[in-house]
């Protein structure tokens, strides 16, 4: 029977490898909290971009030319004369941006719930680990198109390494392989880009994986939901990872395309933000661009650079804004995981971070006048200053009572009718209805009273929230 | 919260003060969807710019293909004699005179529609005036001290610069064209219109063609989405 040898060849195969128990600790019987909500989609996004990033990248090594004379020619040739090399450049230079939003997304999922704290402080740190790798790949990677921004970039960017003390001059030399940014950086950068980094990244990501697996998801709520087990040892709040997740993350991946398809299609430039002016231009080492600004990813980081008066200690802070992150679960002291049963501090805490990193990600791209960098100083403070005091005012947090069991998600048909419920307070009915398939349609337009009444309500609801 | 409105505050005022002073910009208005403009862009391209500024990326083929437009016709009517219907559009000046005779090598304009912008351009390329102090006659308003002689004298007519003193600064007031020209003024800004028209479509020659593939994308996306919704509504009915 045809079947029987199709089953025989299967069990050939299952006999010698642990498919099946592979497929059942990871997704068929991995038991993830029945709460995830929208934060929780990026973790499986970042995966699909990491895959978006490998397929775009090999196809464009095809036809890209490591060389300092012809690199900058040969991406217009893939974006001109190679059939749909456009496409696939776009796809990889959207997907380097994409990457960071989603990251940074997942980081600060990470941070709100605190996914980060006991058990999850080595996924917390492997993580950590992908970002910095992360952030080495794209480096390397917008070097690549030797355009003025991306030699100008990596020759501001590897001249702070000659800011280190004794070894600087020959630390910088070495990373270089020449005096200046120059042919030697390009095919290093290149190998280091399409190779070395992404294996790393690779490795990172399984041991990132294989740690989530092993202590379980952390949820919306915090709450261990192991604690809970039925007689068959299945947490109660559990369900597993597939299929629900997979069905549930295959609709975040739709909602993803569409805004990525969008930026791809209309708008690859993103205003500057993912394909910069000046990168049109070919590199020329003889003629500094009047502004050299980092991608939109890297300029929260470069503005503390640049806030510090002295260079070194610019360099240090710099580093030390991404190694603090390192040490996160260590410095929160507060018994409480989920940002939904802490203490106003923390809450107030958290809202200046985020103030703080989007304000130092905007002064990034701009030119360093003295009055931005008085600003930049300040929100450093605000930044060094969430991760650094934690220990002190995570102490005197008075967390709200933690749930032993989940709350019952919010779910986006539960927001529909409040959503309505809002609408029609802020619209008013117009007298000349339509009839639209069959039922009459009122035309509606805004009414000031009831826009000024919700906005109110929501007002009040964001602030008691901090408190 | 009120530091935090106040912070904010600054910070807006701040950004103002950081603007900083320049020569307004004109506004072109070119159409991408323009067959017509462009062409016509193409053919004062290879007529005033070709002489000196190559741009290499883009084939004479590219532009009978994009436009629809026999290869034969292209050849005759666009590019300068000699040249193949496969062939770049490089220019015939050799970069080292160039050099010598500028100070800088012409740069290959393939992406100047992308690294500055189209009314950049428009503006640019109006902005010329007479200026003796140059060694080749003319300055530019946008782009000081520009290496680039005005080619479009004879068509624009003689444009001249006037400045007023301003607590004792000389301030740019207005161009003023003291000698008309072969064109009328409107016959003019049509010309240059066309020309940074063909140097968007230069810059980026697929764009119409994603624009058009990006709404069937879209909307398969969105049927996609319909059914993984549905889907995942289905299997998460059992979940409470």
């Amino acid at each position: 029977m045809k079947v029987n040898r199709l089953t025989l060849c299967g069990n050939w195969i299952l006999d010698r490898f642990p498919l099946t128990k592979l497929w059942n600790d990871h997704m068929a019987h991995y038991y993830a909290p029945k709460n995830f909500n929208f934060w929780y989609f990026f973790g499986s996004l970042a995966l699909l971009v990491l895959v978006n990033q490998f397929l775009t990248g090999i196809l464009l090594t095809m036809n890209y030319k490591p060389d300092a004379k012809l690199a900058f020619d040969s991406v217009e040739y893939i974006m001109r004369d190679v059939n749909w090399g456009w496409l696939i450049r776009y796809m990889h230079s959207t997907g380097a941006s994409a990457f960071f939003i989603v990251i940074y997304l997942h980081m600060f999922r990470g941070l709100i719930y605190g996914s980060y704290k006991q058990p999850r402080e080595l996924i917390w740190i492997f993580g950590m680990l992908i970002f910095l790798c992360l952030m080495a790949e794209a480096f390397m990677g917008y070097l690549l198109p030797w355009g003025q921004m991306s030699y100008w970039g990596a020759q501001v960017i590897i001249s702070l390494f000659s800011a280190i003390p004794f070894i600087g001059d020959d630390l910088s030399l070495w990373i270089r392989g020449d005096y200046v940014v120059a042919d030697a950086t390009l095919n290093r950068f290149f190998a280091f880009h399409v190779i070395s980094v992404p294996l790393v990244l690779v490795l990172l990501i399984f041991l990132h994986i294989v740690a989530l697996h092993e202590v379980g998801s952390n949820n919306p709520d915090g709450v261990e939901i192991k604690k809970y087990k039925d007689k068959n040892g299945i947490p109660l709040d559990g369900i597993p990872f597939h299929p629900y997740y997979t069905v549930k993350d295959i609709v975040g991946v739709a909602v993803f395309l569409i805004f990525f398809a969008t930026v791809i299609f209309y708008i690859p430039e993103m205003g500057g933000f993912f394909l910069e002016a000046d990168n049109f231009i070919p590199a020329d080492p003889l003629k500094t661009p009047e502004h050299i600004a980092p991608l939109w990813y890297f300029t929260p980081f470069y503005a503390i650079l640049r806030a510090v008066p002295d260079k070194f200690a610019g360099v240090i802070a710099m580093f030390g804004s991404i190694a603090v992150l390192f040490v996160l679960p260590w410095l929160d002291r507060s018994p409480v995981k989920s940002i939904r049963y802490r203490g106003a501090i923390f809450k107030k805490a958290l809202f200046f971070f985020v103030i703080s990193f989007f304000a130092l990600g905007y002064l990034g791209t701009q030119p360093a006048t003295p009055t931005l960098t008085i600003f930049a100083r300040i929100f450093t403070l605000i930044y060094f200053g969430f991760f650094l005091l934690m220990p002190i005012y995570t102490r005197w947090e008075k967390p709200k009572p933690v749930p032993s069991r989940l709350k019952d998600p919010l779910t986006l048909e539960s927001i529909v009718p409040s959503i309505k419920a809002a609408y029609e307070e802020m619209t008013i009915k117009d007298n000349n209805g339509i009839v639209l398939f069959g039922s009459t349609e009122f035309q509606r337009k805004p009414n000031p009273e009831g826009i000024r009444n919700v906005l109110l309500r929501l007002a009040k609801k964001i602030i008691t929230s901090f408190e | 919260m009120k530091t935090l409105s106040i912070t904010l505050l600054l910070l807006v005022f701040s950004f103002g003060l950081a603007a900083e002073e320049s020569v307004e910009l004109q506004q072109a208005n070119f159409d991408p969807e323009d067959r017509a403009s462009i062409l016509k862009g193409a053919k004062t391209f290879v007529k005033y710019c070709l002489g000196c500024h190559s741009i290499k990326h883009i084939r004479y083929q590219r532009i009978a293909k994009d436009f629809g437009i026999d290869d034969k016709k292209v050849l005759t009517e666009v590019a300068p004699e000699g040249a193949s219907i496969y062939d770049q559009m490089h220019t015939a000046m050799n970069p080292h005179d160039s050099a010598k005779w500028f100070g800088i090598e012409p740069p290959d304009l393939s992406l100047i529609a992308r690294s500055r912008n189209g009314d950049w351009l428009y503006s640019y390329l109006k902005s010329f005036y007479t200026d003796p102090s140059k060694p080749l006659g003319a300055n530019n308003l946008i782009f000081k001290d520009v290496g680039m002689p005005n080619v479009f004298w004879q068509v624009q007519g003689e444009q001249i610069a006037e400045f007023i003193t301003e607590d004792g600064k000389q301030v740019f007031d207005k161009l003023v064209l003291v000698s008309p020209g072969s064109l009328s003024e409107q016959e003019f800004d049509t010309m240059i219109n066309d020309l940074v028209n063909f140097l968007v479509y230069v810059g980026e020659p697929v764009k119409l063609e994603r624009e058009r593939i990006g709404k069937y994308v879209l909307f398969y996306l969105f049927m996609f989405l319909i059914i993984a919704y549905l889907l995942k509504k289905e299997y998460w009915t059992d979940v409470h």
